[in-house]
C-alpha cells in the first residue's frame, strides 16, 4: 500500500511538472503585452524597461521557467500583475464559494443519481427505468448554462424565490448547485444503473436472495457494494473539475468564484494568476483522483494495491 | 509501386499456403453484412431512431434554411422588437426584432459544422496518436505521457487557456475543444489496440512479413471501428455542446453571429422580459445533443449485443 501509494504520488508529480511547462508554454504564448496594460497609452521607454526588469520579463524565458517553478516548490504562485495581490490570496479569497458549490452540488448529483440509478436497475425495462434513462441522457444533453438561465427564469424572475445573481450566503448557492447538480446526477445515475445491472445478474445476489434476505437489503447490501466502484470513479471526476471551478455556472450567476477568476485573469492577460489558477486545478484534480482511488479499498477489500 | 507488388504476392501466398489461410480468413474485416446487421439491430431500437430523427430534422431544417426561414437572417425591424411567440414570429423576435426562427435555422449549420468539423479533426489525429501509441512500445510512453498532461486538466479549462492564447473565435473554439479531446480518443484506440495486438490474427499477418502499416491500417483498424465510431458520435454531441459554452463565455463565435450559445448569451440580459431569446436557442442545443447521444446509445448496444 505504501509503495504503491509512493508510486502514485511520483507519478502525479511527473505529471504536474509536464502540466507546469504546459501553463508556462500556453502563457507564454498569449499575445498582448502586461507591460503595456500595465503602464498605460503612452509609457516612456525606461519606464518599460524598468517594469520589465521589476517583471522579470527581460529574463530568456527558460530562466523565468525556472524561476516560476522554483519559485512554486517554495509554495509561491506569484504575484497579479493587475491587482498587485499574490495569486494565492486570489485563490483563497475566491475558492470558498468555488468548495461550497463543488460540495452542495456533487452531494445532490451523488444522492439523486445514486437513487434514480439503482430504481431503475431494479425495474429495468418498465416505465419508470425508461423515465430515468430518458431523463437522465436530457440531463446530460442540456447545456449547463441554459439549464441557469431556465431556473434563474422560473424561480428568480416568476417565483422571486431566488436572487438572480451574487453571492449572499447559502441561499444563493442554491439555484448554481441545481444547475450543476443535474449534469452530474444524468451521468451517475446512467453509470450506477449500468453497473448494478452487472451486479444484479451475478450469482451472489441470487444467494443472498434465496437464503431469505429481504430483497430491499440485498440491493443495498450486496448490490450497491460491489457496484459502486465505476460509479466513485465518474463522482471523483465530477468533484475534482467541479473544484477548478464551474467556469460557466459562476459567470451566470456572477458568482466570484475561481471559475470566473480564471476567465476575468485571461480577459486582463493576467499572467500569473492564469499560471495559478490552471495549476492548482490541476493538483485538486490529480489528488481527487488519487483520493478516489484509494476509496475503492474500502469499498471492495478485493482491490489492494501492492 | 513495389511495395504494393510484393504484398499481393504475399497474399496469394496465403491463398496457397494452409497455415495462412486460417490467418487470412480471420484477417478478414467484418464482411458487409456485418454492417448491415448492425443497422438492422439500431433501425429496431426505438429510442435510437428518436435520436435519429431529431438529427434528420435539424440537418434538414439547417441545410434548407435559405427555403424554410420566414425572414432574412439580419433583417431588423425596431417596430417588432422583443416581440412574444406568435403568429407573426413562430419563436419571437430579439431585441433588434430579428425572428428567433429563422436564425436558429442559419445558426444551426454554424452549430452542426462546428460538431462535424471537430469530430472528424480530433478523431482524425486521436485515431492515429491512440494506434501509435498501441502498436509501437517505444513512443507509447511519450505519447501517453503528452495524453496525461493534457487530461491533467479539467477539459474546459484546457480549452479556455488554449482560447486565451489563440484569441476568440469560433475556428480558435474550435481548435481548442479539438486539443481538449484527442486524449479521450487516444485513450480509447490505444486500450483496443493492446488488447488485440497480441491476437494470433495478429501475429500471423506479422509473421507473413506485411508492413506494419499494412497491419495497421488493414487488419487493425476495422477491427477496432466499433468503439470509434461510438465516441465519434458521442463526441459530436460533447463537442457542440463545448463550443455552444465557449460561444456563451464570448470565447467562441461572435455576436451577431446566429449561433445557438451566442444567441443565447445575448437573451440573458432579456431573460426578465423575452424569455424566448434565450430559452428557445438553448432548447435547439439540448435537442441536438440528446439526438446525438441518443444514436450513440443505440449504436453501443447494435455494435455491442449481449
Amino acid at each position: 500500500m505504501h509503495r504503491y501509494l509512493f508510486r502514485r504520488l511520483l507519478s502525479l508529480l511527473g505529471t504536474l511538472l509536464g502540466v507546469t511547462i504546459l501553463i508556462f508554454l500556453l502563457v507564454q504564448l498569449i499575445p498582448g503585452d502586461p507591460v503595456q496594460y500595465l503602464l498605460g497609452d503612452y509609457p516612456t521607454e525606461e519606464a518599460i524597461a524598468a517594469m520589465n526588469a521589476q517583471l522579470g520579463l527581460d529574463q530568456p524565458w527558460i530562466m523565468r521557467y525556472f524561476s516560476f517553478l522554483g519559485k512554486l516548490l517554495q509554495g509561491d504562485l506569484g504575484t497579479s500583475y493587475i491587482t498587485g495581490i499574490t495569486v494565492w490570496q486570489e485563490i483563497e479569497d475566491r475558492f470558498p464559494i468555488t468548495l461550497q458549490l463543488a460540495l452542495y452540488s456533487i452531494i445532490l448529483a451523488t444522492v439523486i443519481g445514486i437513487v434514480v440509478g439503482m430504481i431503475a436497475a431494479v425495474k429495468q425495462n418498465t416505465w419508470v427505468d425508461r423515465l430515468v434513462v430518458f431523463f437522465s441522457l436530457l440531463g446530460i444533453s442540456a447545456p449547463g448554462f441554459w439549464i441557469a438561465l431556465f431556473l434563474i427564469w422560473i424561480f428568480a424572475y416568476q417565483l422571486s424565490i431566488f436572487p438572480i445573481s451574487g453571492y449572499d450566503g447559502f441561499y444563493s448557492l442554491v439555484l448554481p448547485s441545481i444547475t450543476l447538480a443535474l449534469g452530474g446526477a444524468g451521468m451517475i445515475a446512467r453509470m450506477t444503473r449500468s453497473s448494478m445491472l452487472d451486479v444484479i445478474k451475478q450469482e451472489y445476489m441470487r444467494t443472498a436472495q434465496a437464503k431469505g434476505a429481504p430483497r430491499t437489503s440485498v440491493i443495498l447490501m450486496h448490490g450497491l457494494q460491489n457496484a459502486i466502484i465505476p460509479v466513485m470513479t465518474l463522482i471523483g471526476l465530477e468533484f475534482g473539475s467541479l473544484l477548478a471551478g464551474a467556469i460557466v455556472t459562476e459567470t451566470v450567476f456572477s458568482l466570484q468564484g475561481l471559475g470566473s477568476l480564471a476567465i476575468e485573469a485571461i480577459g486582463k492577460r493576467d499572467l500569473p494568476t492564469i499560471q495559478g489558477i490552471v495549476f492548482f486545478a490541476a493538483v485538486l484534480f490529480a489528488l481527487t483522483n488519487l483520493l478516489v482511488d484509494l476509496l475503492y479499498t474500502l469499498f471492495d477489500p478485493r482491490i489492494k494495491y501492492e | 509501386m513495389n511495395g504494393n507488388a510484393s504484398q499481393l504476392e504475399i497474399a496469394d501466398e496465403s491463398r496457397t499456403s494452409s497455415p495462412s489461410r486460417v490467418a487470412e480468413n480471420q484477417v478478414a474485416p467484418p464482411p458487409v453484412s456485418y454492417w448491415l446487421q448492425v443497422l438492422k439491430r439500431l433501425a429496431r431500437n426505438k429510442t435510437a431512431m428518436f435520436g435519429a430523427v431529431i438529427l434528420l430534422v435539424f440537418t434538414i431544417g439547417c441545410a434548407s434554411a435559405p427555403l424554410i426561414a420566414p425572414y432574412p437572417i439580419d433583417e431588423m425591424n425596431f417596430k417588432d422588437r422583443l416581440m412574444a411567440p406568435g403568429s407573426a414570429h413562430l419563436l419571437g423576435t430579439d431585441d433588434f426584432g430579428r425572428d428567433i426562427f429563422s436564425r436558429l435555422l442559419y445558426g444551426g449549420r454554424i452549430s452542426l459544422l462546428t460538431g462535424l468539423v471537430t469530430v472528424t479533426v480530433a478523431s482524425l489525429i486521436g485515431v492515429t496518436l491512440g494506434v501509435i501509441a498501441g502498436y509501437y512500445r517505444k513512443v507509447e510512453l511519450y505519447i501517453m505521457q503528452v495524453m496525461d498532461i493534457l487530461l491533467a486538466l479539467p477539459a474546459l479549462l484546457l480549452a479556455i487557456a488554449i482560447i486565451a492564447v489563440l484569441g476568440p473565435g469560433l475556428t480558435n473554439a474550435m481548435i481548442a475543444i479539438v486539443i481538449a479531446v484527442i486524449p479521450s480518443y487516444v485513450r480509447v484506440v490505444r486500450a483496443q489496440v493492446l488488447s488485440i495486438r497480441e491476437k494470433e490474427y495478429i501475429e500471423a499477418v506479422r509473421a507473413l512479413g506485411i508492413r506494419d502499416r499494412v497491419i495497421l491500417v488493414k487488419h487493425i483498424l476495422p477491427n477496432i471501428l466499433s468503439p470509434i465510431i461510438v465516441l465519434m458520435t458521442l463526441q459530436f454531441g460533447t463537442s457542440i455542446l463545448a463550443a455552444a459554452a465557449l460561444s456563451f463565455l464570448g470565447l467562441g463565435a461572435q455576436p451577431p453571429a446566429p449561433e445557438w450559445g451566442a444567441m443565447v448569451y445575448v437573451g440573458k440580459a432579456f431573460l426578465g422580459q423575452a424569455w424566448w431569446m434565450s430559452i428557445f436557442p438553448g432548447l435547439a442545443i439540448m435537442l441536438v445533443v440528446l439526438g446525438f447521444n441518443l444514436l450513440g446509445d443505440g449504436l453501443r448496444d447494435a455494435l455491442d449485443p449481449k
